[in-house]
């Protein structure tokens, strides 16, 4: 297993009816489906420089959206 | 992902399509073509290769397996696409002035029978999809844009792009977000279903929906200024925000209900507001038709929020719906964007339990307040 990832443990009964759902989609395995499910929880963060972050910020000031 | 060039290249870039062979688009491209430069079509990078075109089609999808819904395609005459190669960079122009490059990396034809049949489900040219496609050029053109010089837009205060959607949600402190889409003034049922999405998010997104749309629908100012007014006197600054969203609408039911809950992803939303019959006109869909395709999209990245039948009950007092209502038809009133609407051209004024009066008040300040 790469560095990056790390083992889950799942009730059987749960990971059958996950492997029961995804059957003749798209999803290759039960990992892909719940590390998805997973991902749209835990959505990854828009970054900003601090110039971009100071641009934004004035702009949503001045058309009302933030003080 | 956006596809702006940067602030300090922009006069080179503009001085190089100027050197380019120009292709004109129409307002409607244009606003393709910078929405996916925002990143509001984000995963798109350009107008769909065939490949992609052909899987959004038959699937819904991109090659990638991504969902995707409507093509967003670059259509030419021969003439016109004879004028370039592949592999050729070409500047993109609408009324005149250049805006944007494409690097050309397809060019390809298309059946517009299929076009139909995959993305309105109908054949009929009454259907305002149809009778478009009828009207498309036969060569299609896929690629890659960048945008150098994008438009203010109708609106510009209301013009917000997703990185700075997503800068406002987060300074506003909202984890959880519910968009809503309209094309219409706001009557008391809407504002019934973004209240009641309101109490299980952070916060609230209205997105009118700014561009081409059909006879009858309410005008561009109208939809804004009665969401304007809306605002002032009905919600609170701090739990709801506007935004305008400029493009076309296609009245594609549920597959432009898909269409529409990605746009809202992009901005940063994670919930979006499905009702009955979304994106669709006359009777070409079921009334859930557009709720039901969410379950081919498990993937979709953004959790829809359905809302089935609600009416006004006279006997309970305002906004209800069929699974709290305990009283029968005979006390229930629609909210009837139809019914509305003829009061409206009538001059007169909707009833309170239907629409708000300060609505009511900017609609007929305006003489013409509908699309002729």
């Amino acid at each position: 297993m790469s560095e990056d990832k790390v083992a889950v443990m799942i009730p059987r009964e749960l990971y059958d009816k996950v492997r029961e759902k995804i059957a003749g989609t798209s999803f290759t395995s039960v990992e892909e489906y719940l590390a998805l499910l997973l991902e749209n929880e835990f959505p990854e963060e828009a970054e900003y420089s601090e110039e971009e972050e100071a641009l934004i910020r004035e702009r949503l000031k001045k058309l009302g959206y933030i003080e | 992902m956006e596809r702006l060039t940067a602030p300090d290249c922009v006069e080179r870039a503009s001085e190089e399509a100027s050197g380019l062979t120009t292709v004109q688009v129409d307002e409607e491209l244009r606003l393709d073509v910078e929405n996916v430069a925002f990143g509001l079509y984000s995963p798109l990078a350009g107008p769909l290769n065939q490949d992609d075109y052909l899987t959004v089609l038959a699937k819904g999808r991109l090659t990638s397996d991504l969902p995707w819904t409507i093509p967003i395609l670059l259509d030419l005459s021969e003439e016109e696409a004879s004028g370039f190669s592949v592999g050729d960079r070409v500047a993109l122009a609408q009324g005149g002035e250049s805006f944007a490059v494409l690097d050309v990396q397809e060019k390809y034809g298309w059946d517009r029978k299929t076009h139909c049949e995959c993305v309105y489900k109908t054949l009929d040219p009454a259907h305002p999809g149809v009778a478009k496609t009828q009207e498309m050029r036969p060569v299609l053109v896929g690629g890659c844009v960048e945008v150098f010089s994008p438009s203010p837009g109708k609106y510009p205060r209301y013009r917000l792009k997703p990185r700075e959607t997503r800068f406002l949600f987060r300074e506003k402190g909202w984890r959880t977000v519910a968009g809503f889409q309209t094309r219409n003034a706001p009557h008391i049922g809407h504002e019934y279903v973004q209240k009641t999405a309101l109490a299980f998010v952070d916060g609230l997104f209205i997105n009118p929906l700014i561009g081409k749309k059909k006879s009858g629908d309410f005008t561009d100012e109208v939809i804004l200024e009665t969401y304007e007014a809306a605002f002032k006197h009905y919600f609170l600054r701090n739990s709801a925000t506007m935004v305008t969203l400029e493009m076309e609408m296609r009245y594609a039911g549920p597959k432009e209900a898909i269409h529409h809950a990605i746009v809202r992803k992009n901005y940063g939303c994670s919930h979006f507001i499905v009702g009955r019959d979304h994106a669709g006109v006359g009777s070409y869909y079921g009334p859930f038709e557009a709720q039901e395709i969410f379950e081919d999209y498990p993937d979709l990245g953004i959790t829809p929020i359905f809302f089935r039948n609600f009416f006004h009950c006279k006997r309970c007092g305002g906004p209800q719906n069929d699974k709290i209502c305990p009283h029968g038809p005979e006390d229930h009133v629609n909210y009837s964007g139809t019914k509305m609407r003829s009061i409206l051209l009538e001059g007169k004024r909707p009833d309170e339990t239907m629409m708000r009066p300060e609505v009511v008040d900017v609609i007929l300040r305006h003489k013409e307040p509908f699309n002729p």
